[in-house]
């Protein structure tokens, strides 16, 4: 997969392959220091130095877009630090029981039949299923027809959330044996010896996961939609891979069902006790503010019983801090909350019932939702009760938490990118992932705009999820060079405000005349230039001929995708709203996209206008600032160019032949 | 192929009625991924029946792995949502390395025989 002409003119010079890659991943640290150094040397000088208070709003802003590009070159840095090559796979060892796993909805029957024939074919001993969510009776007799096992939902699913791909995976793992299973989308067709190639990493028995890059072979030239990712199929995941954090991407991967199941039942653990403390803070909560709301008629007898509540929630989280076992736990902490209640006379008890009656049927089924709802949550906890109440809430608050939602999953559901989030918990359990460079599955493309954009709207949705959800930071079990490769990933997905700073400096400079820094002196250039030089140096090291352009052009210029997949995904986790997500169309979506790009379009106008504007007064003499003019001219020309990508993708049209 | 697999499934379940709502549920051989599905649907079959406490008699499995644990998940699940509870009695020492491994051990303590099960709590 490496194309370099550099290559070839070392390898004359009798350079072996393993030569010529260690004198790469060397030059890569050099490139990787050398950049972040001259870097913090600029933006040490930004700060400090260069920021024009006159326009500080301004300033700010653009120092932060930059300190925020800064983070994600650290962390980018680190990825790559350890580019780790795995070359030829060990053997795949005999006898092994492989199940593989074709997930399909409602794409065209006679392409999923091409990935089932061609699934059905792989050499290695196998048994094949076609995951069915879409139950079409015509998708079914295709499969009897090619001789391919056949998966739809059971019916334990009717009435609750179908999880999508999650829901489907977890569904066939409940409904099949195999010890390994290898995943493919509906449009992923794996060749013949992709089973050969990949289960001989599993004899590390900590081995859970092998991925392999999805490559698609109906990309037309020139690639419009940006369809390829040669980046991150390569030395993105190559630098994952060093640092154990290679992760799973739906499709062309296999897995270790132990590991899958292990990692299922460590994280129902998890989220048993996660249940248990929050049943526990809102236990704090209620009963706080039954205290400050307690009347001085009522202080003598009731005061006493709040105070040995509040006694019993410390003593709970005490003892869950201790590893007490979750039954032990809850029991004590019921029979104190019981103790508590009974030292309330009893008419009051009477009280405590009626209450009860009412709480129970209004409250029981919000607190439920609320687990996942931090705003309703923060709104159950203070409403307006009487203390007799609140010591029946507390009472009530465990069994209604934790018994609800028990449920073991092998695939992770906290996600609309279920595959991420599976492959972070697997390592958060101590697995090990492996990333093998070698096409073994060629693939299927969205051929329209509006589909890649559908597809690149979800992953940057299910990985902000994952972030607000499960953040690397944070999680436990994880090294901090998992953590890092991890929210590199979701780093780089946060930049569209970053973008729209930088899109409109030059604007502002140009037709308002606001300039964010004190002077564009030689001080300036000299620090910018060689930082952005080396950068650049790095990135054409890392991608070593692979054409990257497409991709640099489509991070840019689908800001407004970048900054609805936050704010959608932000929503859905903090407020339960709907993400939007669609499907994939696998067939062309016929017409011209204009309106899907109107935000770019936009942008491209103001550029050009200050373009104009810019030139234009400097050439009737109106304006003498010529160094500057120039400086952004220069930057809104090069982001005219990257934004450009977006007008072609909506005008294309496929030809005929295609 | 399949019937190869199938092969390894071992695994015989008894079901004894300890009193009005409580049952045994009694499992001999291994408890892996091939018996999983078939053990979760018996313990959801048996709180369908009416039984709200079931304690699983694990002295007679030779091996579990995860899925089993799983199969165990998914009975505890069925259990409380009836308003009852499942609990484990007697795991034999790989078991109850497998329930520390998972840390299943916090939700699902195992009780040292049948009868201390029955009547805990």
């Amino acid at each position: 997969m490496e194309y370099s002409p550099l290559r070839a003119i070392f390898t004359h010079a009798g350079w072996g392959p393993a030569e010529w890659a260690a004198f790469r991943r060397g030059l890569i640290k050099i490139l990787v220091i050398t950049n972040l150094t001259l870097g913090a040397y600029y933006l040490l000088w930004r700060g400090f130095v260069s920021l024009n208070w006159h326009a500080w709003l301004f300033a700010l802003a653009l120092f932060g877009a930059e300190l925020y590009s800064y983070i994600g070159s650290v962390l980018f840095g680190l990825t790559v630090f350890r580019l780790r090559e795995r070359g030829e796979p060990p053997p795949a060892p005999a006898g092994l029981r492989v199940d593989v796993f074709i997930t399909c909805y409602n794409e065209p029957v006679e392409l999923v039949r091409k990935t089932v024939r061609a699934a059905v074919a792989i050499r290695y001993p196998h048994q094949t299923y076609l995951l069915d969510d879409g139950a079409n009776p015509a998708m079914r007799a295709m499969a009897v027809e090619e001789g391919c096992g056949y998966i739809t939902r059971s019916s334990v699913w009717q009435g609750f959330d179908r999880h999508a791909k999650a829901g489907n995976l977890i569904n066939a793992l409940e409904q099949t044996t195999g010890d390994f299973i290898l995943i493919l989308d509906a449009d992923q067709v794996p060749l013949p010896h992709i089973l050969d190639r990949t289960l001989g990493y599993f004899a590390d028995p900590e081995v859970a996961l092998v991925q392999t890059p999805q490559h698609f072979i109906n990309v037309p030239p020139g690639d419009p939609f940006g369809s390829h990712a040669p980046l991150f199929y390569g030395p993105i995941q190559q630098g994952k891979d060093g640092w154990n954090a290679a992760f799973f991407c739906g499709s062309n991967a296999v897995l270790r069902r132990e590991a899958l199941a292990r990692m299922g039942v460590y994280f129902f653990v998890r989220d048993v006790e996660r249940r248990i403390r929050r049943a526990l803070r809102e236990a704090d909560t209620v009963i706080r503010r039954a205290e400050r709301r307690l009347l001085k008629a009522d202080r003598q007898r009731i005061a006493p019983a709040l105070r040995a509540l509040r006694k019993a929630v410390a003593q709970a989280r005490r003892e869950l801090d201790r590893g007490d076992t979750f039954q032990e736990v809850t029991e004590r902490f019921q029979r104190r909350v019981e103790e508590a209640a009974r030292l309330v006379v009893a008419d009051d008890l009477r009280q405590i019932m009626a209450d009860l009656a009412e709480i129970q049927s209004a409250e029981a089924a919000d607190i439920m939702r609320s687990l996942n709802d931090e705003a309703l949550l923060a709104e159950l906890a203070a409403r307006d009760r009487s203390p007799l109440a609140a010591i029946e809430t507390v009472r009530q608050l465990i069994p209604l938490l934790v018994n609800e939602a028990m449920d073991y999953l092998p695939i992770s559901t906290i996600s609309v990118t279920e595959d991420m989030s599976t492959s972070m918990r697997l390592h958060a359990t101590g697995w090990k992932s492996v990333y093998h460079d070698e096409i073994l599955a060629h693939g299927l493309a969205p051929e329209d705009l509006r589909s890649a954009l559908q597809q690149r709207l979800r992953w940057a949705q299910g990985t902000i999820q994952v972030l607000l959800r499960e953040n690397p930071l944070t999680l436990p079990g994880l090294s901090l060079g998992q953590r890092l490769a991890y929210f590199d990933t979701m780093w780089s997905y946060l930049s569209g405000i970053p973008t729209i700073i930088y899109l409109i400096s030059p604007p502002l400079y140009l037709i308002f005349g606001l300039l964010p820094v004190n002077a564009l002196s030689d001080e300036f250039f000299w620090r910018l230039v060689p930082y952005l030089a080396v950068n650049q140096l790095l990135f054409a090291v890392i991608s070593w001929g692979r054409p990257t352009w497409r991709g640099q052009q489509y991070s840019l210029a689908l800001f407004p995708l970048w900054i609805k997949a936050v704010v959608t995904a932000a929503g859905n986790v903090w407020f339960g709203k709907k993400l939007g997500f669609i499907v994939t169309p696998k067939t062309r979506q016929h017409g011209r996209y204009f309106g899907l790009v109107r935000w770019q379009i936009a942008m491209m106008a103001l550029l050009a206008v200050s373009i104009v504007i810019g030139l234009g007064q400097l050439a009737l003499g109106w304006r003498n600032d010529g160094l500057p003019v120039l400086v952004n001219v220069f930057w809104a020309v090069y982001d005219l160019i990257m934004l450009s990508v977006v007008i072609d993708a909506a005008m294309y049209q496929p030809s005929e032949e295609q | 192929m399949r019937d190869d697999f199938a092969k390894g499934a071992d695994m015989e379940i008894t079901v004894n009625p300890a009193g009005q709502q409580a049952v045994v549920v009694k499992l001999s051989g291994r408890l892996d991924l091939l018996v999983a599905a078939d053990v979760k649907q018996r313990l959801a079959q048996v709180v369908n029946e009416g039984f709200r406490l079931i304690v699983v008699d694990m002295s007679e499995v030779s091996f579990v792995d995860s899925s089993g644990l799983g199969a165990l998940i998914g009975g505890l699940k069925a259990a409380r949502l009836a308003g009852g509870d499942l609990r484990l009695a007697s795991p034999g020492p790989q078991a109850q390395a497998m329930l520390e491994l998972t840390t299943l051990h916090r939700v699902l303590k195992p009780y040292p025989n049948v009868t201390e099960a029955l009547q805990a709590g």
